[in-house]
């Protein structure tokens, strides 16, 4: 069950031909595969093409009508495994992940699949996390494309076109016999907009098929000699068919502009941007007529060599907009002019900067020093509104960190880490990637390195000494069964580690929208899961292996000391267990809901703080964080620092309270438990103590009022 | 068309939210209500990592269909706003409205700014160890600076008030502001057809509307949720001692003071007893012949405030006192939302320390267990964390025991060592006043330090006491009085005390060798 439910959405999928579709881009990539023929979809989620795997996840029933194999893989390596099956059968097959972490993970078997080649269309969808928004480093998938032989399309952000570059996706992947990558920006990915929809088609060939007549060409092996064959195979015969694809079925763009001894080169994907950016300058109208002529990459690798010299003949200069670094573009541009000895002008970074998203600032900001330097006449004086000078502002308007959600499992956990080391001194903390990653940021500030996926352990290999305070690492469910399991833990049995690792074991993939991890607790349909990540640990031979309950911080804390000084050698792995809380509202809040008005007793916990006695220290805020605990005008007039108090938001978790104990904060926290539908007795003893506790508060209070 | 004519324009709208306000919804009625109104919609965002918690932006252009089909082509719509090219901003929050407004989004010559004014404290602001709260006033100003149009309200409350979600009267404020380019029926169709919890987001919506259209003229006046109504007078005295010391108050006293020792002196009658009252008047006689109306009595004031806080420190007596009390019962049920047909238990967290507890006992007492190991950890045996049932009957007298210890409170050993650190105070401020009333005015702020339990109250204590003892040195500085404020904020800059550290090695850094 993923965070976000596309249950309706999937009924779009169903759309025939000439219908329209209007929607999510992500959900019409979707569509585009079903309408592609393709025979099986595999990946793993992560933003921005976390939507990609819900919406198949929630489209079991039109999947399966149609005979589309769809899994969720275990990592993208897996996934990229999975387009093995289209190196030996006609089978359409496309995966998806994030890149470039996804990418990096996935390349040993990327490498291998662009080698032995492929017959059926091999497509890898790839949501491209860079510049706002972005959760990863910085980077580009082109280099992957240029490396191993893939081709990398980058169409514009457009429905319509993103629906057709995944079509001619497969065509060209067949044509070329090499697998080809779709990338997607972030916003792409996020996008509503329309498009006219065609029927679907089941895939002409099955997996059923393939089973019933299995192929084998030796020729396809990853072994010396077919190797070197195969490296020969793409330079001369599936470059060239992919370069010839792309010419003939004019995959670029070439749009004509009076302004001819000028051009701009772009990435399809920024094509509304620089549009934007012209129409800005004067320079375009809102339908994208240009004055300057665009020579638009939908493929961005390979380069069509004959027609880059084509556009750049007969102009002084050329400007290419190319996001990200290294330029790859440009310097292929350069190399392109040279050998056809072209004396054009080339710019792209220099406008541009080398880093950084092109965001629509940036793309005027280039495009007008190109014109400027080219052909100034062609500006119109400036008269632009001053900006608000952001510096009037700067001071007042403070920053606002992603965090940990309202009564997340993990804020006690990082809390009791907080606490341990007012114990025993800082420890090094070794992050992962995960909603943990947020520790790092206020008010935790644990975490001194994050170097990828499940590899939290690993990346604390080098720091063990023997009789040292002993290094901390954190590691996400999502991450354990990504890898961490054998590269972290394995690896610490193996080598003798004495660190400490921390699973933080939430039943889901929470940071990517709750998708299923196989030690999920609830009923995943069409998945094993409930897999004991314990008995996991245990397995691969680690005796020090405890589990502990989260918001228990007493039992945490003493865990976490155990772990610290045990005299127990090898790798001490705590399982800290916690379900998502994001995800257990969902499951529990509409159960209460149908409790309730069947008249069942229903208890919930609501915590507050006494504004009288609370002094405004906020120590309670800086070890817990959580969203909901927040502050207010105090109503002392003799003080002036705000107090604490928990907004209407609170889930009843209890953090607070076992903050304000374990830290021996203060006595202000309270919580109240609310019965709704009590019994008979509980509602006569409640109205007993009430009549006797009145009358005594009465009493002092009539006293109290008297002295007065 | 040829570049350079005017084109028809595209509508551009922007979204500053927070993850978990329910932007992808309220984004999904805009291209709704657009669709529906023979538009080309188009709506991006970034989600991500900031679903969780973090600021966050969506993006939407509209493009008349119309206009479209007559020009014959599709409209190239952008993916994200160009800084001074945004027609309309909605802001669900305040200080995201001046995040929108530092991008350059909100410009003079044509964007409506739709804000919310209230505020959802940043992890940031929430962590200082005092005040660390932004200026909304400042956002404020500089919003009706710079917009075409502002129009602002407290979209919170109107959500919590309809029990609906703040999408909802977001919807309702935007359309109410006439800023869309299409009808405001539209909008109301949208929310009729997504179905959920139709009534309550119906009602949410009107309201938003309602007050956006009444706000959209000139903006409704806006409470800054960081001031809060200061000196209220105290209610009139009956009882004659009581009565006895507020006419000392007014004929011993300045006017301008009567106010706030009017509450000093209802606070510790109401903490102790009228002679402790007294004695609060007693020590501010000594201040206030060292002030004087040309210096509008700051010193007095400062003291009156902070001795009027000390006094009445946050013994074990006084808390339970506190806690268990009618009004506060009350006061629960309302916070928490307890009524009819709701059953209510009320749970309070303490944990005594050793000095808890010692403290509270008589001086003879409590002095010698905190003296020697063994007896300490006798004591220890009753700390810990302890949840009681404030509201049930053992539970209520427990807590109304302890507060009864304020009879021998005066004796008790925490009031020996706050008493004795008041009166090195006090002379301390009458030491210096003479000579540098503006370092006697800082250090009589200096109180502020000096809060809380447990950890905050050994460490606001150490920091006192280490200002304290740096003063002799600041004395000798070219400006004491800033210095000490300057040592004062960096008190409570970080916990760890990095700051706090650092400031005092430069501050005393020449110090002469002692």
């Amino acid at each position: 069950m993923a965070e976000r439910s596309f249950a309706k959405e999937v009924e779009l999928l169903r759309l025939t031909a000439g219908e329209e579709f209007r929607g999510e881009g992500i959900l019409a990539v979707t569509k585009a595969l079903l309408q592609s023929g393709v025979a099986y979809v595999a990946g793993y989620q992560g933003a921005p093409v976390s939507h990609l795997m819900d919406v198949l996840a929630d489209a079991g029933e039109i999947l399966k009508e149609l005979g589309v194999h769809f899994e969720s893989s275990a990592s993208e390596a897996t996934a990229a495994a999975t387009l093995a099956a289209s190196i030996n059968y006609p089978l359409r097959g496309a995966v998806t992940w994030k890149s470039t972490v996804g990418t990096n993970v996935a390349s040993d078997a990327l490498g291998n699949l662009a080698s032995a080649g492929v017959k059926g269309g091999a497509l890898i969808i790839l949501g491209e996390d860079y510049g706002e928004g972005s959760s990863i480093m910085q980077e580009r998938t082109h280099a992957f494309a240029m490396k191993s032989q893939l081709w990398l399309l980058d169409p514009k952000p457009r429905l319509d076109s993103i629906v057709t570059a995944v079509q001619q996706s497969f065509e060209l992947s067949e044509a070329s016999n090499t697998p080809v990558m779709l990338m997607l920006r972030i916003r792409a990915c996020h996008l509503h907009g329309s498009f006219v929809a065609s029927d679907n088609r089941r895939p002409p060939f099955t997996a059923a098929d393939a089973l019933k007549a299995p192929q084998r060409d030796p020729s396809r092996i990853i072994l010396p000699p077919y190797t070197y064959e195969q490296e020969r195979e793409k330079t001369e015969q599936r470059w060239p068919a992919a370069v010839r694809f792309i010419r003939e079925n004019r995959l670029n763009e070439f749009i004509d502009g009076p302004e001819s001894d000028l051009g701009i080169v772009l990435q399809g994907g920024l094509y509304n941007g620089v549009v934007r950016a012209l129409e800005h300058l004067g320079l375009a109208d809102a339908f994208g007529a240009s004055r300057l002529p665009l020579y638009v990459l939908n493929a961005t690798y390979p380069l069509v060599e004959e027609e880059f010299v084509r556009f750049a003949t007969g102009k002084r200069a050329l400007l290419i907009v190319e996001e990200g670094q290294p330029e790859h573009i440009e310097q292929a541009a350069h190399q392109f002019l040279r050998r056809a000895d072209l004396q054009t002008r080339v710019l792209g970074k220099g406008p541009f900067p080398m880093a950084g998203e092109y965001t629509g600032a940036v793309l005027k900001e280039g495009i007008r020093a190109f014109v400027e330097e080219h052909s100034p006449r062609l500006l119109n004086p400036v008269t632009e509104q001053p900006l608000l000078p952001a510096s009037q502002l700067a001071s007042a308007v403070p920053e606002r960190p992603s965090g940990l959600c309202t009564g997340c499992p993990e804020r006690p956990l990082f809390s009791s880490l907080k606490l341990l080391q007012k114990e025993i001194g800082p420890v090094h903390v070794s992050a992962d990637i995960g909603c943990h990653s947020f520790a790092s940021l206020e008010p935790f500030h644990l975490g001194a390195s994050i170097l990828g996926y499940g590899l939290g352990s690993a990346a604390a290999s080098a720091l063990h000494s023997r009789g040292d305070r002993r290094p901390v690492s954190i590691m996400g469910d999502g991450g354990f069964w990504h890898n961490g399991l054998t590269s972290g833990i394995g690896n610490a049995v193996f080598n003798e580690h004495d660190g400490v690792t921390i699973i933080v074991d939430n039943g889901y993939a929470a940071a990517t929208g709750g998708q299923w991890v196989p030690s999920s607790e609830a009923d995943a349909p069409r998945r094993t899961a409930r897999l004991s990540i314990a008995d996991a640990v245990r397995g691969v031979g680690v005796r020090w292996v405890r589990s502990l309950n989260t918001y228990d911080m007493k039992g945490t804390l003493r865990i976490l000391r155990e772990a610290m000084s045990t005299r127990e050698k090898g790798p001490k792995v705590i399982v800290a267990q916690g379900e998502c809380q994001l995800n257990r509202q969902r499951r529990i809040r509409p159960l209460l809901d149908r409790l309730r008005k069947a008249g069942k007793r229903v208890a919930r916990k609501h915590y507050g703080v006494d504004a009288e006695t609370c002094t405004g220290d906020h120590s309670c805020i800086r070890l817990s964080g959580c969203p909901s605990l927040t502050v207010k005008p105090n109503p002392d007039p003799l003080r002036r620092a705000p107090v604490a108090a928990v907004d209407h938001d609170c889930v009843g978790c209890g953090v607070c309270g076992e903050v304000a104990h374990a830290a021996i904060l203060c006595p202000s926290f309270y919580h109240a438990e609310l019965v709704d539908n009590p019994g008979a007795i509980e509602q006569f003893m409640q109205g007993l103590r009430r009549a006797l506790i009145g009358f005594l508060q009465r009493r002092t209070q009539r006293k109290r009022a008297l002295a007065w | 068309m040829v570049a350079g004519e005017p084109s028809p324009r595209v509508f551009k709208l922007a979204i500053a939210a927070l993850g978990g306000q329910g932007g992808g919804v309220l984004t999904q009625w805009l291209l709704n209500a657009a669709e529906a109104s023979e538009f080309i919609a188009q709506a991006t965002s970034v989600p991500g990592v900031a679903q969780r918690t973090g600021a966050t932006l969506y993006y939407l252009e509209f493009f008349p269909r119309a206009a479209a089909e007559e020009a014959g082509g599709d409209p190239v719509l952008a993916l994200m706003p160009q800084p001074g090219d945004v027609d309309l901003v909605v802001a669900s929050e305040l200080m995201e409205a001046g995040r929108a407004m530092q991008r350059g989004l909100v410009t003079r010559d044509r964007t409506t700014l739709v804000a919310s004014t209230h505020r959802v404290f940043t992890i940031g602001e929430k962590s200082a160890l005092g005040d660390g709260l932004a200026d909304s006033d400042s956002v404020l100003q500089v919003a009706r600076a710079t917009a075409k149009r502002l129009v602002a309200l407290d979209m919170e409350a109107l959500a919590r008030e309809h029990r609906s979600v703040i999408s909802s009267v977001v919807l309702g404020a935007l359309a109410g502001a006439g800023a869309l380019p299409f009808a405001a029926e539209a909008c109301e169709q949208a929310i009729r057809a997504s179905g959920r919890a139709l009534e309550r987001n119906l009602a949410a919506y009107e309201a938003g509307r309602a007050r956006a259209e009444a706000a959209a003229g000139g903006d409704a006046p806006v409470a800054s949720p960081n001031s809060a109504s200061l000196y209220d007078p105290v209610p009139v005295p009956r009882n004659p001692k009581a009565k006895a010391l507020m006419e000392r108050v007014s004929k011993e006293f300045p006017g301008a003071c009567a106010d706030l020792l009017g509450i000093g002196v209802h606070r510790l009658v109401d903490y102790q007893n009228h002679r402790y009252a007294g004695l609060y008047l007693d020590r501010l006689r000594s201040i206030l012949e060292l002030d004087s109306a040309a210096r509008q009595y700051t010193l007095l004031l400062e003291t009156a405030r902070g001795l009027a806080l000390w006094m009445s420190y946050e013994d074990t007596a006084r808390v339970a006192d506190l806690k268990t009390r009618a009004a506060r019962f009350a006061r629960v049920q309302a916070e928490v939302g307890a009524g009819r047909g709701r059953l209510m238990r009320i749970v309070d967290y303490l944990s005594p320390r050793v000095e808890e507890i010692c403290g509270s006992l008589p001086a003879w007492l409590g002095a010698p267990l905190m003296r020697w190991g063994f007896t300490r950890r006798i004591v220890q045996a009753f700390t810990g964390g302890r949840k009681i049932s404030t509201d049930r009957f053992w539970g209520y007298l427990l807590m109304r025991a302890m507060a009864r210890t304020r009879v021998w409170r005066l004796s008790s050993l925490r009031h020996r060592e706050e008493n004795a650190r008041i009166r090195e105070w006090l002379a301390t401020l009458v030491e210096l006043a003479p000579q540098d009333y503006e370092l006697a005015v800082e250090m009589a702020a200096c109180q502020q330090l000096v809060k809380g339990y447990g950890e905050t109250f050994e460490r606001g204590l150490s920091r006192y006491r280490a200002i304290d003892e740096a003063l002799p040195t600041l004395r000798n500085g070219s400006n004491p009085a800033s210095a000490l404020r300057e040592l004062r904020d960096a008190a409570l800059a970080d916990e760890e005390g990095r700051k706090f550290e650092a400031t005092l090695d430069r501050l005393c850094e020449n110090r002469p060798a002692a």
